[in-house]
């Protein structure tokens, strides 16, 4: 059976990781290569790498940075973060990345994720939503790292972005990011359940029954976190020994 | 050891060839038929559409080269698609190697399982027989990424279910094909692509 994936995400700056890490068993818990591939080895079923680097001059470092991953590590990994055309693709996929993951870029041109999958076929274009539930219970797209509201509700754009070819959603809830209080499981479970491709549901996973709920209620193919893998509040072994013992289909 | 990549319009090539690298084999990635010929081994990666692919493959003669190969050849994903009869993606008749053809996930057996197609993904490969799986357990897990699949028939050396049971992996004579993605399958797929260069 096809398991449930789990994804630990590495926020990278100028070709660093960002969060302070702290392991003992690797030299450099600064260098994305070196952790991704101690997560790789720990059992995660893929990687996520978001640059967040402010300036377009040092983009080159990205593609280097991505380079180096795809000569290291032998699980598939994303790359996400500032992608704005058919051109950025190209090069992160002739430097190793499997996939890439466009957010605001594409919401503001949605037409670059018909030209994204027509050219590299869908598989490779994850579509990333930020998104915030307001008071009025509905769940609105965000943009530009979450300064940005719209108009436009999470559940609409994403139909839309699977139309014109997004392969694999990553839904974001502001709401839980950060709170390690659980899964956004209503606005998680209506996309896994409206959308013929896969949902990875990301923010707000702080406890291990978490990931077990966001399985089993909201029915999401993946789960994404960072903060709790790398400050080794859960280790992603005993997660997946946890998940398995719990019925839950994982790779061990 | 002289290992060739055959460069066409596939996603993958990169990936496989760094693949290599990480378990210490050179590879050459040509299109060059005289050096796909020398090769002692030879894989057929790909990622992409099958009529796109078949169209590219016969406008080089790269498809008739390809069936009178005679060393190991390895075909990956859509390699492996392109090797069998006939493709339901987008009507197209492949290479022939295998008998096998390759169909389209049913979408009302798909929507009744609650199954999202292309399957993405970690799923297990069992019944496994060839030399390409030594020393794997039955049940190891590789990273699949595909909407259509090969059906089971006598060149069946491997199996998975998704929807149905179906080929993760063909063989006939020296033509190999994997469902799945060795190149990024972990510790198991550097264990199926070293099988391969020790066949």
């Amino acid at each position: 059976m096809l398991t449930k994936r789990i994804i630990p995400c590495l926020d990278i700056r100028d070709g660093r990781t960002v969060k302070g890490v702290n392991f003992e068993n690797i030299r450099d818990a600064g260098d994305p290569v070196e952790l991704g591939a101690l997560y790789a080895a720990q059992g995660a079923d893929e990687l996520v790498f978001l640059d967040i680097t402010a300036t377009v001059e040092k983009r080159k470092t990205l593609s280097e940075l991505v380079n180096r991953i795809s000569h290291h590590i032998n699980i598939p990994f994303t790359v996400g973060g500032g992608i704005s055309s058919v051109d950025d693709v190209s090069i992160l996929l002739q430097n190793g990345a499997d996939k890439i993951s466009v957010n605001t870029s594409a919401f503001k041109n949605a037409q670059l994720i018909h030209q994204l999958a027509k050219e590299f076929g869908s598989q490779c274009v994850v579509l990333a939503i930020d998104t915030k539930q307001e008071s009025d219970g509905e769940w609105y797209v965000y943009l530009n790292g979450g300064r940005v509201k719209t108009d436009t509700k999470c559940v609409d754009w994403a139909k839309q972005a699977v139309d014109l070819g997004a392969g694999e959603i990553l839904l974001t809830s502001m709401n839980h990011d950060g709170t390690k209080q659980g899964f956004a499981l209503d606005i998680t479970a209506t996309l896994a359940e409206q959308l013929p491709v896969p949902v990875i549901a990301s923010g707000g996973g702080g406890t291990m029954e978490h990931f077990v709920d966001v399985f089993e209620i909201a029915k999401a193919d993946a789960a994404l976190a960072a903060s709790i893998f790398h400050f080794k509040e859960i280790g992603i072994p005993e997660l997946k020994h946890y998940l398995n013992e719990k019925g839950i289909i994982v790779r061990i | 050891m002289k290992l060739v990549i055959i460069k066409y319009n596939a996603g993958n090539i990169q990936s496989v060839l760094y693949a290599l690298e990480r378990i210490g084999v050179e590879a050459i990635v040509t299109d060059d038929e005289a050096l796909i010929r020398s090769a002692d081994k030879v894989i057929f990666p790909g990622v992409g559409e099958a009529s796109t692919a078949m169209n590219y493959l016969k406008e080089r003669g790269l498809d008739v080269l390809i069936r009178s190969l005679t060393q190991p050849v390895l075909g990956i994903c859509l390699g492996m698609q392109l090797m069998c009869a006939n493709s339901e993606e987008n009507d197209t008749p492949c290479l022939g190697i295998f008998d096998e053809n390759v169909k389209k996930f049913n979408p009302d057996a798909q929507i009744q399982q609650h199954l999202k197609v292309p399957q993405i993904g970690w799923n297990t490969i069992g019944e496994l027989k060839s030399p390409l799986f030594f020393d794997l357990k039955e049940n190891s897990y590789c990273y699949f990424v595909h909407g259509y699949y090969a059906a089971k028939g006598e060149h069946t050396i491997a199996t998975t279910d998704y929807v149905l049971p179906y080929s993760a992996a063909l063989h006939k004579n020296n033509f190999y094909g994997v469902q799945f993605h060795p190149e990024k399958s972990a510790a198991v797929g550097e264990q199926i692509l070293k099988n391969f260069i020790k066949l």
